[in-house]
């Protein structure tokens, strides 16, 4: 495993820093374009990239402070990171009632059968170094894989209401009426991570294998890791994008088997909570 | 007899009232057609006739039973509507025709779907694409694919809306014979008094969420 300094004085971190700055002098270049070619992306391009660095600053500062708490407190942190995934994805189906439980709950689900079954395995060491940051790079990939779903379901749903209701008033039911457009939302969702594992190590050169290899370690395990680490993406965004499927399929429509109207929820995450757990 | 009983049918979206205590009988093999200007409610009660949209207010009645008390499933099977656009899934004819009863989980003979297209004026047209239908075309493979649950009662919203008049006449033609024969009860909306006059027993005139006027057609229409 890399290692992470865990004091900012460390030489490791001042050097970084330097990095940081060439990898900011690049992001400014792709913004400074934008802005010339009136793109109009200047506040999203910068704001994402400020917010991108100071949040991974502060889990770096977390993760070092977290060496010294017990194993028990990364299953807290990983809750809290689903719940967080869970709301950040919801904003690619606004509108899709009941999103935010739904991805809460898929994410869980898809989330944790790997990583409980790969810390069973041996393949994630049962330390809190170990356990938080793959386990917060498989929900990352699995949010992305619901947040496709939840954004391909809500375009489905909204271009094909007419036939979908057509279907309903024949007397079939709402699971059935709408399968084909589910299909169509889990298909594309996996798409990324089809592509990414038939090109893995042909076009796709992932970025724990580099960076293993990088530090020293022996480039047929960093493959063979590496694999590991796809494989759990792979299976982590498949379970998530199929629960998420199978919720969306119930939650679309009433008891009387009628086609809700997506209307945009609850925008503040406390408010999102608040009704989550009122219902 | 009475088959389809609307009580007291109140609709609201929003605040906005679309249908404010509308009441209509209509006997078993009878055709009520639902005329009004556009904007009148007309195409929301049939989608309430259908529950699929839930009243605000009152029920409707199949047989004298509540509807609310039946599956959903079942109370579309007997009650089918055939939308004002055709809205077919991408495929054919005859997947389109059999739609309804496949995803249910039944077959469909393929005498049977000869036996719907003919009645529709398509014979030979189960194996076509539904995208190389003209608008007529395709709405008539609408009409079959609700006439193929063989409901009791047959909602038609608009069905010749987007017609030329030649696929109107022809349409016209074709409900006059499916509904000839009386074992079918039918509840048509449209805009156009003439063809309500032309094709219903009764006439209800709806305006402003309200009927205002039920009765044979030369009564209602002027």
């Amino acid at each position: 495993m890399i290692a992470v300094p865990d004091r900012v004085t460390d030489p490791v971190v001042v050097r970084g820093l330097v990095q940081v700055a060439a990898a900011t002098a690049l992001a400014a270049v792709v913004v400074a374009v934008s802005s010339l070619r009136n793109l109009d992306l200047e506040r999203e391009l910068g704001g994402s990239f400020v917010r991108g660095f100071v949040q991974v600053l502060a889990m770096g500062v977390l993760i070092g402070a977290l060496f010294a708490v017990p194993l028990s407190y990364s299953a807290l942190l990983l809750a809290a990171m689903v719940c967080y995934a869970a709301w950040e994805s919801r904003k690619r189906g606004d509108g899709v009632p009941n999103a935010f439980r739904i991805s809460v709950v898929s994410l869980a689900l898809g989330s944790s059968v790997v990583i409980v079954t790969m810390v069973a395995a041996g393949a994630i060491e049962q330390t809190v170094r170990n356990l938080v940051p793959v386990g917060g790079m498989i929900i990352a990939n699995a949010m992305k894989t619901n947040s496709l779903t939840l954004d391909r379901f809500q375009g489905e749903v909204a271009s094909n209401r007419a036939e979908i209701e057509a279907v309903l008033a024949l007397g079939v039911p709402p699971e059935r009426a709408i399968s084909e457009f589910v299909t169509e939302s889990v298909r594309a969702s996996l798409i990324p991570v089809v592509d990414a594992m038939r090109t893995l190590g042909l076009v796709y050169i992932p970025g724990m294998m580099s960076g293993m290899i990088l530090g020293g370690a022996n480039p047929i395990y960093a493959a063979e890791y590496q694999f590991v680490i796809m494989g759990m993406i792979f299976a982590a965004g498949g379970l998530t994008s199929m629960t998420t499927s199978l919720l969306l399929a119930r939650s679309a429509f009433t008891d009387a088997a009628q086609l809700r109207a997506f209307e945009p929820t609850e925008t503040t995450l406390l408010g999102t909570l608040r009704a989550a757990v009122k219902r | 007899m009475t088959k389809l009983r609307a009580d007291e049918l109140r609709y609201e979206v929003d605040g906005d009232t679309i249908l404010d205590g509308v009441s209509l009988a209509v006997d078993a093999g009878e055709t009520v057609a639902v005329v009004g200007p556009s904007g009148a409610g007309k195409s929301s009660l049939l989608r309430l006739l259908d529950r699929l949209d839930e009243p605000t207010g009152g029920t409707v009645y199949l047989d004298g039973t509540d509807y609310r008390s039946l599956d959903p499933e079942t109370l579309r099977k007997r009650v089918g509507l055939v939308p004002q656009q055709p809205a077919l899934r991408d495929g054919t004819v005859r997947e389109n025709v059999t739609i309804g009863p496949r995803l249910r989980g039944e077959s469909v003979a393929t005498e049977r779907v000869a036996e719907l297209l003919a009645d529709v004026g398509l014979a030979g047209y189960a194996d076509r694409d539904v995208s190389d239908l003209s608008g007529g075309e395709a709405q008539r493979v609408a009409i079959a694919r609700t006439v193929a649950n063989d409901p009791d009662v047959l909602l038609l919203d608009e069905p010749t809306a987007s017609l030329d008049s030649e696929a109107e006449a022809a349409i016209e033609r074709l409900l006059t014979d499916l509904l000839a024969t009386g074992e079918r009860t039918a509840i048509l909306v449209t805009h156009d008094e003439r063809q309500a006059a032309r094709l219903a027993d009764r006439v209800a005139r709806v305006a402003d969420g309200r009927i205002v006027d039920v009765g044979a057609p030369r009564e209602v229409i002027a």
